[in-house]
């Protein structure tokens, strides 16, 4: 059951192989024996699973599933779950219970699938490697001396591992993206405002976007179009009709335009991920798709802008976590001053309070311009280059990070971390989705390929990504972890 | 652009972020290297470029100023460290 992807699991649902109930219990029982090793939940919501799988079998019964009814899934700590611990991976949010739930978690509960829990993750989504949650490090299954990448490391391992079949991710800089091709799973980050952010805890409010994690391109389709839409208590979601992404999955490749960004295969990337990214797109070739080399010049100026952007919009957004309202307060502040400064000290990990300080910084007084306006300048350079190659070329293909999953404890050095990102951060900037595929691999660790496209083409990237999955296999290969432990 | 010992203390209280001289030390060589990264940004031409807010050039969306949502502080504040009659405590600020 727990190597099936979701469109499997439907059909098993309905030919009645067996119930919503047999599959989540099936599935807690692997958390519960797997992930004291894996580490991919910070919160299992056993209860909550069960009685949601009742109510899918009891709708089910009735005649009334739709396609999403009694699939389980997990959501990253990041979503707002009503009357469920939400950390955000961070200690400030150790026993923050919110009253609410984001509108991502109300479509799903809405669609009939069932929540296993909530994902481990960088604390605040701010980290490639999830090594900077409060809850520990979270292990690659495909080798437990591997990063799972990050922020929504504990999204991707747990559906490598077969612990769910699907799971939800938020992506700022590449937190869907690097973390599905390190894991070896498909990962989707969709249009800015193609979702809304209600209710996901706040980082960089500009470049924050909520997608799926899956086994499948035909899976994060399905996932896409039950979260997609215009939600009015977000007023960044766009209002923009929702088509039908698993509609155009089977429409073929022949004359597709790709266009391969001469910058993301120089220098930096490692030869055996470059060798299995070219495999992968010669596949498309042999699809009939024809491929030429384009630029995006401003590609190396795409780190230095997003750590001007990010953390300056992260300084603001994580001012409210006062010791007031919610969250973390000190034991006997001595005044006003002293209680927001303990407070958000002992709330806070290391890279949040560098954030905070890089972010504050550079918007102080005698520094904005150089800072901030600069960088918001370059993004409309770095944006442009996006929109000049879409005018010659359908999509464009990369790998998804320059080297397969490092190891855990490999990279102290937080500007070296950052740069591991040079691949994924622009489409943040930019504002276009992008999917990560599995694409082949470095020895057991996954290669991941990116494939980008123009603002709101999602059903285009998930029939590319879909068609490329029929001919290919990587999809289908599960770790030894998964598979022994079955 | 360098940064200094004095920066980081400065930034940290503008953030309201406790930081004693030794964690502060800590960070001056971090974000040091990391703005000597984003420095790269300057040999840039940008001269006549629009700074770009939102990535759809999108303006915030105007409503009709309605009240829409009902009152659930009790709710809200289940999650605060420390109420009292519907208040937020807090230390003293007048005397």
């Amino acid at each position: 059951m727990h190597d099936k992807t979701l469109v499997e699991l439907a059909r098993a649902l309905d030919a009645g192989e067996f119930s919503s109930r047999e599959l989540t219990q099936h599935l807690l029982g692997r958390i519960d024996r797997l992930d004291g090793e894996l580490n991919s939940f910070i919160t299992v919501t056993f209860d909550q699973a069960l009685a949601a799988a009742d109510a899918a079998d009891a709708t089910r019964a009735k005649g009334n599933a739709g396609p999403l009814t009694g699939l389980p899934l997990a959501l990253k700590d990041i979503f707002c779950t009503r009357g469920v611990k939400t950390s955000c991976g961070s200690k400030m949010l150790d026993s923050f219970v919110s009253p609410y739930d984001a509108t991502v978690v109300e479509k799903l509960r809405a669609a009939g699938t069932v929540s296993l829990g909530k994902t481990n993750m960088d604390e605040f989504a701010m980290g490639s490697s999830n090594e900077n949650s409060h809850y520990g490090p979270v292990h690659n299954p495909w080798d437990f001396t591997a990063v799972p990448g990050g922020s929504s490391g504990g999204s991707a391992a747990a559906v490598a591992a077969g612990l769910v079949p699907a799971a939800m991710g938020t992506d700022t800089g590449g937190s869907i993206r690097q973390p599905a091709a390190f894991c070896g799973i498909t990962g989707l980050k969709p249009t800015y405002g193609r979702v809304s952010r209600y209710g996901i805890i706040a980082y960089a409010s500009s470049l924050d976007q909520a997608g799926p994690m899956a086994r499948t391109a035909e899976d994060c389709a399905l996932l896409l179009g039950a979260i997609a839409g215009h939600d009015l208590r977000d007023s960044t979601s766009v209002a923009r009709g929702v088509p039908g992404y698993s509609k155009e999955l089977a429409a073929p490749l022949n004359g597709l335009k790709i266009g391969l960004p001469r910058e993301y295969f120089g220098d930096g990337l490692d030869p055996a991920v470059e060798k299995a990214t070219r495999e992968a797109i010669a596949v498309f070739e042999s699809l009939g798709a024809s491929v030429r080399e384009v630029s995006l010049p401003h590609t190396h100026y795409a780190i230095p802008a997003y750590y001007v952007i990010a953390p300056a919009e992260a300084s603001s957004n994580l001012s409210r976590y006062d010791g007031v309202r919610f969250g973390h307060r000190c034991d006997n502040p001595a005044d006003l001053i002293d209680l927001y400064k303990r407070s958000r000290a002992e709330g806070f990990g290391d890279e949040v309070k560098r954030r905070i300080l890089i972010g504050t910084h550079t918007l102080s007084e005698g520094f904005f311009d150089a800072y901030y306006k600069k960088a918001q300048q370059v993004r409309r350079l770095i944006r442009q280059d996006f929109l000049d190659t879409f005018e010659e070329v359908d999509v464009l293909m990369g790998p998804a990070s320059p080297t397969p999953a490092f190891d855990l404890g490999a990279n102290k050095d937080p500007v070296s971390m950052y740069l591991q990102d040079i691949y994924t951060i622009a489409v943040n900037l930019a504002g276009i989705p992008g999917i990560s595929v599995p694409a082949g691999f470095v020895g057991q660790r996954p290669v991941g390929l990116q494939i980008l496209g123009s603002h709101f083409s999602e059903a285009r990237l998930l029939n590319v990504a879909h068609q490329f999955q029929q001919a290919t296999d990587w999809h289908r290969r599960r770790p030894a972890f998964a598979e022994e432990n079955a | 652009m360098a940064l200094e010992h004095a920066d980081v203390q400065r930034a940290a209280h503008l953030a309201r972020l406790g930081l004693n001289d030794d964690e502060a030390a800590g960070y001056v060589d971090d974000l040091g290297r990391i703005l000597e990264m984003v420095d790269m940004l300057q040999a840039l031409d940008t001269e006549g470029v629009a700074p770009l807010a939102h990535p759809l050039d999108a303006t915030q969306r105007l409503r009709a100023d309605e009240v829409t949502e009902s009152d659930q502080r009790d709710e809200f504040q289940r999650c605060a460290p420390a109420v009292e009659n519907g208040l937020y405590l807090v230390p003293r600020v007048v005397e």
